[in-house]
């Protein structure tokens, strides 16, 4: 009987050594899973997951140091689909973040604009037009709805709206 | 179950109707099955029929409960007929002679285990009649194995009335000076497996009375009747060619091979093919469509692979008869078969 | 004339009573003017004519009375002589449903005069103006999907048009319009057909023809000998539905798949229906505009079907009457066939220029019920689809709108034919649940799409931010070094002043 207990611990930890091995040497680095992880995300860089923009968040989420449900603008299919991808469990959007949606878009009231151009300054996508000391205006085709650009602002003139269909 | 859905609108195309639904089919499979039940009744008793009784009956009160249990509407599901075969196929899978309450946990544990438990029709990963078999193969071995030989004028075979037999499967007597022992004999794939065993050639067991031209006799009659049934099924497009002529190839290929490298120590395709549940197996348990691959080519894996355990199992493994675990075991590796074997998408690369 | 044999055979489909013989009996009815013609602005896919006639306007056959706005537009012409009496929105079917549109409605005075004794139409000199000329001529597709001719034949400017099919198939059960016309009128069909081959450079053509059109076959293969016409070909298919349809009629001939995200014109091919072929000749021989067409009126509810010309803007119920009206209760009324048709909801409708056939079905000839069982995986549907699908897979992610599942199954490739629902054995409406999908699949798509470019920007944005950092960088480093040696330039000044007071100092003192 020791025999067999000898036998059997023995292959038990031998076969997961090498499982652990093969994992580390066929795993691929942690940067081509978070590019993978990256390419799900909506690449918005709205921030509201907390880390500052999709590709830390991916890199956070592929050292399994993230959660996998912070995306808002991903919403429930992002989730689905990173969850798919990484083989966890999906789970509801956390709710405590924000409330950034690609169904939105940002609105400048032109007529409050002072043109201070920090709006502009701060948009990821480069999707408000405008000079230093002239009015503002929003390219709604480019605004991701990532509501960047909505502190910034001194008059808070910039809203979102829905983006009619 | 059948249900009307309030989303659909039926005045949507297409318009013409479809085919015959799932109760006619089911329907269709067991008239195809009821000539080989007549013979297998004629050769081995009323067994078949009794045990079919019990079968069904608990399989359907079992399916019953369940469904009050998971609040699904019962009538609907019971009149879809898949209860119904799941019995007629256990019953032929298991020996006539046996107490009642082997047949009736074979139903019971074929349509709670392995159908209901998973979500009920359509969503079994397992054969529900070959999971009741292997559970009863596995804790009734002596029940299991009490087969009897054929009636046949030259055979020492032991005819029970209807009455008797029912007698017999309700309280477990038999009647005065009968006895199991006496009435049962070994199958020829018990008898080809000892044989082989212990050194015999095929020839020699073959010699043995209970042979007929291919298989044993009787049942060769009986896997007659199962290729014409079977020939039906193809012939309604209630199956297609895919899956039968898969596993016959799986099972009889390697057996021709091996039987013309060395003709004494392998059975011969021709007793392979009338023997144990082959025909049975091809043309009526692994074309379930449930549990069997969906793609073209993946029902072709599927079908060999079953064919090629069957095989394996019945040579070199412990049972004589390999039909119901290689059943399942293909079922196992049916996803994957599935989603590896999908074909190439018009226009796509 | 020459066989062609086609390349492959069709994917998948299925055989289908064809409920034809009905309909074919008799010749075309001719000569049907009812009282009043409901015309529809919008006889096309795309965007709707406007109107040029004003109401209490007389107008004459063939006088234009709705002008396309832009080159993707088609004209829209009087079918015959009357009063405009009012232009106003009617329910109209085109596209796979019913919608209100602008309707001009005429009240026909049965005189039939034409606006003018038209005759061969000159061909234009560049070949965008006789594109330009079928689409004031009103021509669209008339296979039921109502394209615009001009705009298909424009395709793609870079690829040339190798092959031009006309497409004789009609494999959808109930519809013979194309049939009849092509046993009564084969010459000018293959006339028309010559045209258009003319007109796209392409330098074969072959008419595709369902083996069991006999007469079909015969009376364009007839036409074809005395025509005298080379680079024409015939191909006689099997009568599998969907062998009619354009790609899978690409896929036949030429062994080329089209996927769904491109047109047959990227990969040099033109199909046309026969319909259409002869509203070319019409146009261009006759000079008579599209403004009436065949149309098969049959089931089991009508009482003599047979094909009808009908002008476009026949009330449906006008057409009935023509055919001896309802022989008993119609269960459903189908705009199309038995396949793809949708349903209508009242006779008063009036034809377009999709309207290729008119079922009144009796209760026995459609279904009745939506009851289903759940799938048992039977794989017939996946073995009869067209496009090498898997429905029982994807009516799965439909009822979860899994959009990511539906995506890697393809669902963009469905062509929505109804093969798969003809086999179930569980009754599933497998079209209906994937029609209703598609757009979940299209979102997700664009989404993807937005991703990509916002992803794009926002890299150009940081390498903008980047190069604008080290600009700013270099700058500084350049006033800083500009500054240390201004500063330097003034300690050395100030040092060769002080050295120079010094040495006065020490002149001055000795």
């Amino acid at each position: 009987m020791l025999t067999g207990i000898i036998i059997l611990v023995g292959l038990a930890t031998g076969l997961s050594a090498l499982l652990v091995i093969v994992a580390r040497l066929l795993g691929g680095s942690n940067s081509s899973a978070a590019d993978a992880i990256e390419n799900l995300l909506p690449r918005i860089q709205c921030a509201q997951c907390g880390y500052p923009g999709c590709r830390p968040y991916a890199e956070a989420i592929a050292s399994n140091s993230a959660d996998i449900n912070r995306c808002p603008p991903g919403g429930a299919e992002t989730i689905r689909a990173l969850a798919e991808l990484l083989g966890r469990d999906p789970m509801p959007l956390d709710d405590s973040l924000g409330q950034a949606s690609m169904q939105k878009s940002a609105l400048i009231e032109e007529s409050i604009c002072i043109g201070c151009n920090r709006c502009a300054e701060v948009c990821p996508v480069d999707a408000i037009a405008g000079v230093p000391q002239r009015m503002h205006t929003i390219i709604t085709s480019h605004c991701t709805g990532c509501e960047l650009c909505l502190p910034p602002c001194p008059v808070d003139c910039i809203s979102m709206v829905s983006r009619s269909a | 179950m059948a249900a009307e859905r309030a989303d659909q609108n039926v005045m949507a195309p297409p318009h013409s109707s479809p085919k015959p639904a799932v109760p006619v089919i089911m329907r269709r499979v067991l008239y195809a099955l009821a000539p080989a039940a007549i013979c297998q009744t004629w050769f081995f008793g009323y067994g078949l029929i009794i045990n079919f009784v019990f079968c069904a009956l608990a399989a359907m009160l079992a399916e019953a409960a369940v469904l009050k249990l998971r609040n699904r509407p019962i009538r609907d599901t019971l009149t879809d007929g898949s209860a119904l075969l799941t019995g007629a196929l256990l019953a032929f899978a298991i020996p006539p002679l046996t107490p009642w309450w082997v047949p009736a946990t074979g139903g019971v544990c074929a349509i709670v285990l392995a159908k209901q438990l998973y979500g009920g029709l359509g969503k079994n990963l397992f054969n529900p009649a070959m999971v009741g078999y292997a559970i009863l193969l596995l804790s009734f071995p002596v029940e299991m194995t009490q087969w009897m030989p054929p009636r046949m004028g030259d055979i020492d075979f032991t005819h029970l009335g209807f009455l008797s037999q029912l007698g017999y499967s309700v309280s477990g007597i038999l009647p005065a000076e009968l006895s199991l022992d006496a009435m049962t004999r070994a199958t020829p794939l018990d008898l080809v497996k000892e044989g082989l065993r212990s050194a015999q050639t095929f020839s020699e067991v073959r010699a043995n009375s209970l042979f007929g031209d291919f298989g044993g006799r009787g049942w060769e009659w009986v896997g007659n009747f199962l290729i014409l049934g079977g020939l039906y099924l193809l012939y309604a497009g209630i199956i297609r060619w895919h899956i039968p002529v898969a596993v016959l190839a799986g099972l009889l290929i390697p057996s021709a091979l091996l039987h013309l490298f060395d003709a004494d120590g392998f059975a011969s395709p021709g007793f392979n093919l009338f023997s144990g549940a082959t025909l049975l197996g091809a043309f009526f348990i692994a074309t379930d469509p449930v549990s069997a691959a969906a793609t073209v080519l993946g029902r072709l894996i599927y079908g060999v692979g079953i064919g090629f355990l069957t095989f394996a199992i019945r040579t070199w493994g412990g049972y004589p008869d390999g039909i119901a675990f290689a059943v399942l075991l293909m079922n196992a590796a049916v996803p994957l078969i599935d989603r590896y074997t999908r074909p190439r998408v018009f226009g796509h690369d | 004339m020459l066989k062609f044999t086609p390349k492959r055979r069709l994917t998948g489909g299925v055989r289908l009573p064809a409920n034809k013989t009905e309909s074919t009996g008799k010749s075309i009815r001719r000569g049907l003017i009812p009282p009043r013609l409901i015309v529809s602005t919008r006889q096309q896919r795309g965007p709707a004519a406007k109107p040029i006639v004003e109401i209490g306007q007389g107008v004459l056959r063939g006088e234009t009375i709705a002008r396309a706005e832009k080159s993707d537009g088609t004209d829209v012409h009087a079918p015959t002589s009357g009063k405009i009496i009012a232009i106003e929105n009617y329910e109209s079917p085109l596209l796979s449903k019913v919608a209100l549109e602008l309707c001009i409605v005429i009240e026909t005075d049965g005189a039939d005069l034409a606006i003018q004794k038209r005759g061969p139409i000159e061909f234009a000199a560049t070949r965008e103006d006789r594109i330009r000329q079928i689409a004031s001529a009103g021509i669209v597709g008339l296979g039921g999907a109502a394209y615009s001719t001009a705009e298909k034949m424009r395709g793609e400017p870079q690829i040339d048009c190798k092959l031009l099919i006309i497409n004789g198939a009609e494999c959808e059960p109930y519809i013979s319009c194309d049939d009849m016309l092509m046993r009564e009128s084969p010459e000018q069909i293959l006339d028309g057909a010559a045209i258009l081959q003319q007109l796209v450079g392409a330098p074969e053509c072959i008419i595709a023809i369902e083996r069991d059109k006999p007469q079909a076959i015969d009376a364009i293969t007839l036409a074809a000998d005395k025509l005298d016409l080379d680079g024409l070909r015939i191909a006689e298919l099997p009568s599998i539905y969907p062998s009619g349809g354009e790609r899978q009629l690409v896929e036949v001939l030429a062994g080329v798949e089209v996927p769904s995200e491109k047109y047959p014109s990227d990969f040099g091919f033109l199909c046309q229906n026969v319909g259409t072929a002869y509203a070319v000749h019409r146009f261009f021989r006759d000079g008579e505009p599209l403004s009436s067409r065949v149309v098969t009126v049959t089931g089991a509810a009508v009482a003599e079907p047979r094909n009808v010309e009908a002008m476009i803007g026949t009330p449906i119920a006008d057409l009935i009457d023509a055919c001896g009206g309802y022989s008993r209760e119609a269960a459903r009324l189908i705009h199309g066939g038995s396949m793809m048709g949708f349903e209508l909801s009242e006779d008063s409708l009036a034809v377009t220029k999709a309207t290729n056939c008119v079922v009144a079905a009796a209760p026995d000839e459609v279904k009745s019920e939506n009851r289903e069982w759940p799938c048992i995986r039977c794989g017939e549907c996946s073995m009869v689809c067209p496009a090498r699908l898997q429905p029982q897979d994807l009516v799965i992610a439909a009822r979860e709108s899994n959009a990511q599942a539906l995506t890697e199954l393809a669902l963009s490739e469905c062509i929505e034919c109804g093969c798969c629902d003809v086999v179930c054995p569980s009754h599933i409406p497998l079209t209906q649940e994937f029609r209703k999908a598609k757009p979940l699949v299209q979102s997700l798509e664009e989404l993807q799409a937005f991703s990509d470019a916002s992803d794009q920007r926002f890299r150009l944005h940081e390498e903008r931010r980047q190069d604008a950092t080290i600009a700013a960088e270099r700058q500084r480093d350049h006033i800083k070094r500009a500054l240390s040696h201004e500063e330097r330039r003034a300690e050395e000044i100030r040092a060769a002043v002080q050295r120079a007071r010094q040495r006065k100092s020490e002149t001055d003192g000795s």
